[in-house]
């Protein structure tokens, strides 16, 4: 079957629309591959602006994974802008890829990305432009597989009707797997129709058919079980997990676009997981255990990025870059090799506790010295036990007046509301903590020309976390306590106006709240929201929480539910959760004794320093901690001055 | 430090890159070629690079314009090579010579672009009848959005020539248009023909920068780097001799 370009179609309607560059590919790096020399057809998808999209490592390690496959090819897509989607509609062209302007329509799979629920819209509006049937059980063998990959995987119940398969944990390897047995179905010549290339997918370790498993809800409300309809599948389906990262360096070769994104640098994953058992961080709690790669893993791929890409930054990725094991020596190594060639280095956010100013200052040694993020979360020190990330308010302080003292202007300080257990005096302790910071600020570095930002947002409950039990903080709360933050921080205008505030007000973190927890039956909800003509929720612009509380109100109406249920209820300890039969690892009795001690306070340690305290994930998994020092160090290379 | 000017294009799809996008590109490209830039002193240090009159986004083109500050000698065709090699297919490094000193600022040699504009659908009769309606007027203003809200500017002012040609049939505009300011582009041009004489092609036009440079006497868009190269080959002469 041969596929022609939509490009032709396409270009027309570009000059009416704005930003045109995202939509025509090209990108330094990008490939293209003939369709007919490969058995298996990707297209992946960033369900969310291409400037956003573009920069996810994800997408593009899966990219670059799938297309060195001799055998496979990956195109990329990314959520289509309204003024360019009307045009495509008035034009009948479809959703195609930015590589070779294919339409998505076409691929034998099309994978989608969600680091957030709220790019679920966004998924529909792109099956619905691409001419694919919303609903996975109108689709025949013609259309392409639809599979979700990415964090909000571990919950897919709400976009269960939309999506054919979702994949828990690390993709590299799984998407091997699915594209092996899509080409031996295909070889076969298609045995047994769609239902027999689910089954057999159904079959791979890692992924998940919402069709073959049946949810029953009991009077209540609450789900009373959910049982598979076919026992070639797993009862239960575990995550994924990639063991010694250095023998996975994606991305090799990063993409660059010409537009602007979000992210002007490139990135390295310097250690994926973390078990600081942050209580609150989905992102911890389900990619455990920790695997750095090694100094020497990490100096090579730092050295081919650059290289490929030109980018004047590196990005040192992680949850918490600061406690890899060999830090330090990688800042200083790394600043000595790139002396004098303009290249700075960046962490995305640095824990108070581990921040030194030895490395911040390795960190901006050739590249310009930006400001500097902490993110204690709680605004007190009992919130901060409540969430498990303790720090003393001294430390804190101390901490930011030496990074003051030592010339960094601007500090970001970044903060969540409406934690479990939370009362607005524990809020209102921020305040206090930025007065302080500020006070101690100018006494240390001799100047008023400081400035502290305080951002910060309502706390979501998300599943797979101690949290999964809290009943979410409504929006009044929140916003009720933002208000009183905002007045306590203008109160004193000589210090207040050293001090920033950035927030959002906390109705979008209820539908995110939602669309976390919510169960299959919000499937409804999503949909009718689409209909309506919600899509990208994630931009202020866009997003209608009017939208989202009448469709929630009727939709869920039927089911004698509401939006509260879903989002203010706290759980109990025995009901069974929507995410229940996908196993990140974590043993529910440990999130369960873990909830108990948030309640009471009681702090638990980081296993790869204190000892393991049986959160289960290592066993179930066969997996284990991977972490150095390894006592090798970066070799010099020649570098161009 | 070593002055170079270069010309490259903006061809296919790429044609829909921002001036924006183009400096991204270029000083990616540049750092990934390994030229050894000259950067600027201070806190926040810059490479040495300068753009000159882009062409708008959408617009496709044969002859834009940059140069850059080195901080050691390279060979002129050596950086276009390696730097046209690091560009994506579309960004192409036509042209790369040395700025002799004393030779002038390269901006101030570019006042004037030779456009062509494919005008699919449209009947090459009624644009000439268009044309010569537009050439006749003294004055035809358009609307145009400028940083400060809509502004009205006479496109008329800035034609210096305009012929109808017919390709493959589709109806061609060549037409020289002088760098005024606020810049008139093909978009204005096109609503001049709409304002005087009710042209409105049923198809996104397609407009290609040809040429920039200085205008001469006969109307024509002279070569901008010219000079540079006059006096670099006169230069080589005079080794030469010796």
């Amino acid at each position: 079957m041969t596929v022609d370009s939509l490009y032709p179609q396409l270009e027309p309607l570009l000059a009416q629309v704005q930003k045109p560059i995202q939509y025509v590919g090209g990108e330094l790096n990008a490939q293209v591959k003939p369709w007919d020399d490969v058995a298996v057809h990707w297209a992946l998808m960033y369900p969310d602006a291409y400037e956003v999209g573009l920069p996810n490592q994800g997408l593009m390690i899966l990219y670059e994974v799938l297309n060195e496959r001799p055998d496979a090819l990956a195109e990329r897509t990314y959520a289509v802008w309204p003024d360019l989607a009307g045009l495509m509609r008035e034009h009948g062209v479809g959703q195609f890829t930015v590589d070779a302007h294919r339409p998505v329509r076409d691929f034998d799979l099309l994978g989608v990305s969600f680091a957030t629920e709220l790019g679920y819209t966004n998924l529909l509006e792109a099956l619905d432009l691409a001419g694919v049937p919303l609903h996975a059980v109108d689709r025949d063998e013609t259309h392409p597989v639809v599979v979700a990959g990415g964090h909000a995987a571990f919950n897919p119940e709400p976009v269960a009707d939309f999506v054919d398969c979702a994949v828990l944990g690390d993709g590299e390897q799984v998407v091997g797997d699915i594209t092996d047995v899509v080409a031996a179905w295909k070889a076969e010549g298609r045995p047994g129709g769609r239902v027999e290339l689910l089954a057999r997918l159904a079959r791979v370790d890692g992924v998940y058919v919402p069709r073959f498993y049946a949810v029953s809800y009991a009077a209540d409300g609450t789900i009373a079980e959910v049982l598979r309809t076919r026992d070639d599948v797993p009862a239960r389906v575990g995550k994924r997990t990639v063991m010694d990262l250095d023998e996975w360096p994606y991305p090799k070769q990063p993409l660059v676009p010409l537009a602007e994104s979000v992210h002007e640098r490139m990135s390295v994953e310097i250690f994926r997981g973390c078990t600081r058992g942050c209580r609150f961080c989905q992102a911890g709690m389900i990619t455990r255990p920790v695997r750095e790669r090694t100094i020497t893993g990490i100096g090579s791929m730092v050295d081919a990025g650059l290289k490929a890409t030109g980018y004047e930054e590196v990005g040192l990725l992680s949850l918490s870059s600061a406690d890899h094991s060999e830090i330090g020596q990688l800042a200083t190594e790394l600043a000595d090799r790139y002396e004098g060639t303009n290249t700075g280095l960046s962490l995305p956010s640095t824990r108070v506790d581990a921040f030194n100013v030895t490395l911040a200052n390795e960190l901006s040694r050739n590249g310009r010295r930006s400001g500097l993020t902490f993110a204690p979360e709680g605004g007190s020190e009992r919130i901060r036990r409540v969430i498990n990330k303790t720090v003393s308010k001294e430390d804190l302080v101390r901490t930011v007046t030496t990074a003051y003292a030592n010339g960094w202007r601007q500090v970001k300080l970044y903060f969540m509301c409406g934690l479990p257990t939370e009362t607005d005096a524990d809020v209102l302790e921020i305040a206090e903590l930025a007065v302080e910071v500020i006070r101690a600020g100018r006494e240390a570095s001799g100047t008023k020309d400081i400035r502290c930002t305080v951002s910060i947002g309502g706390f979501v409950p998300k599943p797979h976390t101690p949290f999964q039990w809290a009943g979410q903080a409504s929006a009044e709360t929140i916003d009720s306590r933002l208000k009183l933050l905002r007045e306590a921080i203008n109160s004193d205008r000589r210090i207040g106006r050293s001090i920033g505030l950035r927030y959002h007000d906390g109705k979008p973190g209820v539908i995110e709240g939602l669309l976390s927890r919510g169960d299959r039956r919000v499937g409804t909800v999503i949909e009718r929201v689409w209909r309506d003509g919600g899509h990208f929720d994630g931009w202020s612009e866009h997003f209608s929480y009017e939208r989202w509380a009448t469709a929630a109100a009727e939709e869920l109406a039927a089911f004698g539910l509401d939006l509260a249920w879903f989002t203010t209820r706290e759980r109990t300890e025995h009901e069974v959760l929507p995410w229940d039969h996908l196993d990140s690892g974590l043993d529910k009795e440990w999130l369960w004794e873990d909830w108990q001690d948030a309640i009471s306070e009681d702090e638990v340690g980081d296993c790869r320093w204190t000892g393991c305290y049986d959160c289960g994930v290592c066993p179930t998994m066969g997996t284990e901690i991977q972490i150095g020092p390894t006592g090798r160090s970066l070799l010099p290379l020649t570098v161009v001055r | 430090m070593q002055k170079l000017r270069l010309r490259y294009t903006k061809r296919g799809p790429l044609r829909f890159a921002s001036h924006r996008d183009l400096a991204r590109a270029l000083e990616r490209a540049l750092r990934r070629a390994e030229v050894p830039m000259a950067f600027s002193a201070g806190f926040s240090p810059h490479p040495k690079i300068s753009y000159m009159g882009a062409a708008p986004t959408g617009a496709a083109s044969e002859a834009e314009y940059f140069e850059i500050g080195l901080s050691a000698r390279r060979d002129p065709e050596q950086v276009r090579a390696a730097l046209d090699a690091s560009l994506p297919p579309g960004i192409d490094v036509l042209e790369c010579v040395e700025a002799l000193e004393g030779s002038g600022s390269l901006a101030d040699r570019l006042d004037a672009t030779r456009w062509r504009i494919d005008l699919p659908g449209v009947d090459a009769d009624e644009l000439s009848a268009a044309v010569q309606e537009l050439l006749a007027r003294e004055v035809v203003l358009v609307a145009k959005r400028t940083k400060n809200g809509l502004r009205d500017v006479d496109a008329r002012a800035a034609v210096v020539r305009a012929a109808v040609a017919v390709e493959a049939g589709c109806a061609i505009l060549h037409v020289v248009v002088r760098q005024l300011t606020p810049t008139v582009r093909p978009d204005d041009v096109m609503a001049a023909l709409a304002a005087v004489a009710d042209l409105r092609p049923p198809l996104p036009i397609r407009a290609v920068r040809e040429a920039q440079g200085r205008l001469d006497d006969s109307g024509e868009v002279a070569d901008p780097l010219g000079p540079d190269r006059a006096v670099r080959s006169c230069c080589q002469e005079e080794r030469a001799q010796v």
